[in-house]
């Protein structure tokens, strides 16, 4: 066990475990943060998806002990209620259906539209193929990252 | 942290509509956000400062019930939607009946229970406004949650109301809106849970914590067939955060204080399995299925007329097989629960499509009366059947009865794909006689399944429709454990039927959607035997797919036609397929849906689209294979799932004619394999008999 400090939206968080903990658990289980949801522990399914100094990174493939000095933002930090552009475009277009993947669509939706505000629609396929919907919502969620740039500015 | 879904918990007394002389009943006020608040019924309850509670009972799986059950009670309460806040209900069978999310079966379950629950409310405020100003209730009416007196212009909020009308005895025989006058209705209404996922709450079984629990995973035999012979636990007990190491039957559980310590512990077990039944393999199933198929005798399941005679006059006869692999079901949210076993109950939270049948299993195991099981419902990250079964609930509430101790049991990824309770593998052997107009005189068909049941649905169309018709199957009972799979059987059995419907429509030199129209029209005219679908309804999907699509009218378009009537809905579709680089691509698919009336535009689009995508997605790419009894695929690197590069347009269509609503659910899925494989047909001249579809010759290479 080891203690680190992470920096997690904005605030310092301490947790004493082991140093090979994926970040996702840490969050999940240590600091009670579980929007980040875990689908397939191999970076694969995209439901872990966290910001790692706005990058949109797998948690669940991410050692504790590699995440450092990084800024983590996780979708309870993405903004302060709610009102992130790409949180309004989801819910605009009404994309949820179970609900599970959507945390990690709109963090991996968000680090895109940061570097590229204005895409296609085929740039939007290439980013959001990773990220596995089981319902197979995945009209509305090229709908709303389509709807979500034209709120960005 | 507390699980937001669990604040319907502690909610008191039954009360039900058959007893008019039942008085409302105060809400516990610890339950959240309805302090204070006034029940009517077992799904509303308003507060006198006007917040309008609806509560939800049956699980919420992504089907959309949590939005469509309150959106009917609020119709007929005559509120405005957003002074409606929904609340998930536990298990209570003193309140309401069939709290299940299976079978497509919810709405046409509760479409007049919900409505008569808003409607009697309705009219008990306005009794309760007309009693106040000496008025006759007749002369009331309400809108927007107020009543309002005709005559004098007086007003009154159901929330002014609803201390008085607590005390008013209950009407009954209360009529019903016109469904002309529906304003919820039909329309567009996003899920209500929309604001706590998409900020990520904890509203999953995943999700829910509870102070001093323990996080357990079970190590599982890795094949079907094997048993459990020897367990040491010793470096696994050893390693940081772990508890106790418990076995029970074929099982060896890992309690720790966080999931990963305990997934870590898990690989430090050292188990010995000795061979308990035949361990198969998917060539094992091969041959067993083709000798299923040529067994002389098998179960029929529907005859009529004389086959045998039909097929020695035919002019032509066309034989196909079909054959479907095992699928998982995959969702999202891998099995989980929660349980605190007690010496006084247990406390069950978590997601489940079948929470009475979870109480009543624990109650049967731990020996206690069923009102000492409490379920609470987690929202569900999906379940397309899998959180039907009880399996994942019961190692819980095991392991927690044998740790003393509330604990949160978890499967990993691998375990819930490699964990059984598969859709079953699944051979067919179509048979079809046609005389020289080509009629089809004759129609044979035999199901082979594995662990299947009934792998056929003999008095689905064509049945009725032809004169002379053998409907059998045949089972071979394996260690490999299936389950129900969205749309359970015919999920494949449509494609394989609406495949081998079009190859016959070929043979008879005829469109094929001419060939079905005339098959229709003939069960409607001269019915054999039973028909238990509506062969009008079945007609106006197809006319109504194949206006919107343009069926036939732009020859370069290689068009393909499916119907299926399941889960009481009827649903057409036409896919259509380009040839790219030589390789043929699904481009769009059209669907003409009739589930009677619409609820709830938003939701109903989702599950026609999400049931046509995951149509596609298992057709294409869904393969569980075999070696030894263990599956060969077991996470999101060697198992496919469809994801955004792969999905055609969809544009869904509803007819709109004011029937009672059914499900939608699942009767998406079934005609879509079918669609698409006769389109890629059109497109190739080649016709796909497995599953998945990417394997075949005509897909290979396709990405």
């Amino acid at each position: 066990m080891a203690q680190y400090k992470l920096n997690i939206n904005g605030q310092t968080y301490q947790a004493d475990v082991e140093p090979d903990t994926p970040l996702l658990w840490v969050l999940r289980d240590n600091l009670g943060l579980v929007g980040t949801k875990y689908g397939c522990g191999i970076a694969q399914c995209g439901a872990c998806t966290v910001h790692l100094n706005d990058q949109a990174t797998r948690s669940c493939v991410l050692p504790v002990s590699a995440v450092g000095n990084s800024k983590v933002t996780t979708i309870e930090g993405l903004s302060a209620d709610g009102n992130h552009p790409v949180q309004q475009a989801w819910d605009e277009v009404d994309v949820p259906q179970c609900g599970y993947c959507q945390t990690g669509q709109i963090m991996t939706a968000a680090a895109f539209l940061k570097k590229n505000p204005k895409p296609n629609s085929e740039e939007i396929e290439a980013a959001m193929n990773g990220n596995l919907c089981r319902c197979g919502t995945y009209h509305r969620i090229r709908e709303a990252v389509k709807v979500a740039s034209t709120k960005t500015k | 942290m507390k699980l937001a879904s669990a604040a319907g918990g502690g909610l008191l007394l039954a009360f039900n509509w058959t007893n008019a002389e039942a008085k409302p009943k105060i809400l516990d006020p610890t339950a959240e956000a309805v302090a204070n608040s006034i029940e009517f019924n077992s799904y509303l309850s308003i507060s006198p400062e006007g917040i309008i509670t609806i509560f939800s009972p049956n699980p919420e799986v992504g089907q959309g019930i949590k939005t469509a059950f309150p959106i009917v009670v609020a119709e007929e309460l005559d509120v405005d939607w957003k002074q409606v806040k929904v609340v998930q209900a536990p298990l209570n069978t003193d309140k309401f009946q069939r709290q299940v999310a299976g079978g497509s079966g919810s709405i046409p379950h509760s479409w007049t229970r919900l409505r008569q629950a808003g409607a009697t409310a309705r009219q008990l405020f306005i009794n309760t406004a007309a009693k106040r100003w000496g008025v006759s209730p007749n002369e009331c009416t309400t809108a927007s949650g107020v009543v309002l007196h005709k005559g004098t212009s007086k007003k009154a909020t159901y929330a002014d109301l609803a201390v008085d009308a607590s005390k008013m005895p209950t009407p009954t025989d209360v009529a019903l809106k016109d469904p002309k006058d529906f304003k919820l209705i039909g329309t567009f209404i996003k899920n209500v849970d929309n604001e706590p996922i998409i900020t990520g709450k904890p509203l999953f079984g995943l999700d829910f914590y509870r102070e001093g629990m323990l996080y357990a995973m079970i190590k599982r035999p890795d094949a079907f067939g094997m048993k459990l012979k020897s367990v040491d636990a010793t470096a696994a007990k050893a390693m940081p955060g772990i508890v106790d190491v418990i076995t029970f039957e074929n099982n060896v559980a890992v309690l720790g204080k966080s999931t990963w310590q305990v997934m870590k512990a898990r690989k430090a077990l050292k188990i010995a399995y000795e061979q308990e039944f035949e361990l198969e393999s998917t060539s094992d199933h091969d041959r067993i299925f083709d000798e299923l198929l040529n067994a002389p005798t098998a179960s029929v399941r529907r005859k009529d007329g004389d086959v045998e005679a039909a097929f020695k006059k035919a002019a032509k006869v066309v034989t196909s097989e079909y054959q479907c692999p095992f699928l998982p079901h995959n969702p999202m949210e891998p099995m989980n629960f929660f349980a605190n076993v007690t010496a006084d109950g247990a406390e069950l939270i978590g997601p489940t499509q079948t929470p009475e049948r979870a109480r009543g299993d624990a109650a049967k195991y731990l020996k206690l009366p069923q009102e000492k099981v409490t379920v609470e419902l987690t929202r569900m990250g999906g379940g397309f059947g899998r959180r039907l079964a009880t399996d994942f609930v019961m190692e819980a509430v095991k392991v927690s009865a044998l740790a003393k101790a509330p604990v949160k049991l978890i499967w990993s990824r691998e375990d819930d794909m490699t964990g059984g309770d598969y859709r079953p593998a699944v051979k067919y052997r179509f048979e079809a006689a046609l005389d020289e107009k080509g009629t089809m005189i004759g129609y044979k068909l035999r199901g082979a399944g594995i662990n299947a049941g009934n792998p056929t649905r003999e008095n689905n169309f064509p049945a009725g429709a032809v004169d002379n018709l053998l409907i059998d199957s045949a089972e071979h009972k394996s260690p490999i454990t299936t389950g129900p799979w969205r749309a359970p059987i015919t999920n494949f059995l449509a494609y394989a039927e609406q495949a081998f419907l079009d190859e016959v429509a070929y043979a008879a030199g005829k469109d094929p959607i001419a060939f079905r129209l005339e098959l229709l029209e003939k069960a409607k005219k001269t019915p054999v035997g039973d028909i238990l679908y509506d062969i009008d309804r079945m007609r106006v999907v197809t006319e109504l797919v194949a206006e919107k699509a343009g069926w036939g009218k732009d020859k370069s378009k290689a068009q393909g036609f499916s119907l299926y009537f399941s889960h009481r809905s009827y649903v057409a579709q036409i896919g259509e397929v380009t040839m790219k680089n030589g390789k043929p691509e699904i481009t769009k698919v059209y669907a003409g849906v009739d589930c009677g009336v619409v609820i709830n535009q938003s939701g109903a689009q989702q599950q026609t689209m999400g049931g046509i995508l995951d149509g596609i997605g298992h057709a294409m790419y869904g393969n569980l294979t075999f070696k030894d009894g263990v599956p060969e695929q077991s996470n999101y690197n060697n198992y496919r799932l469809i994801r955004m590069k792969n999905i055609p347009d969809v544009e869904v269509h509803f007819v709109d004619n004011g029937i009672d609503p059914t499900g939608l659910g699942e009767p998406a899925l079934p005609p879509t394999g079918g669609a698409v494989a006769n389109a890629i047909f059109k497109a190739t001249g080649k016709r796909i008999y497995k599953q998945p579809f990417v394997e075949q010759d005509v897909l290979k290479g396709v990405s």
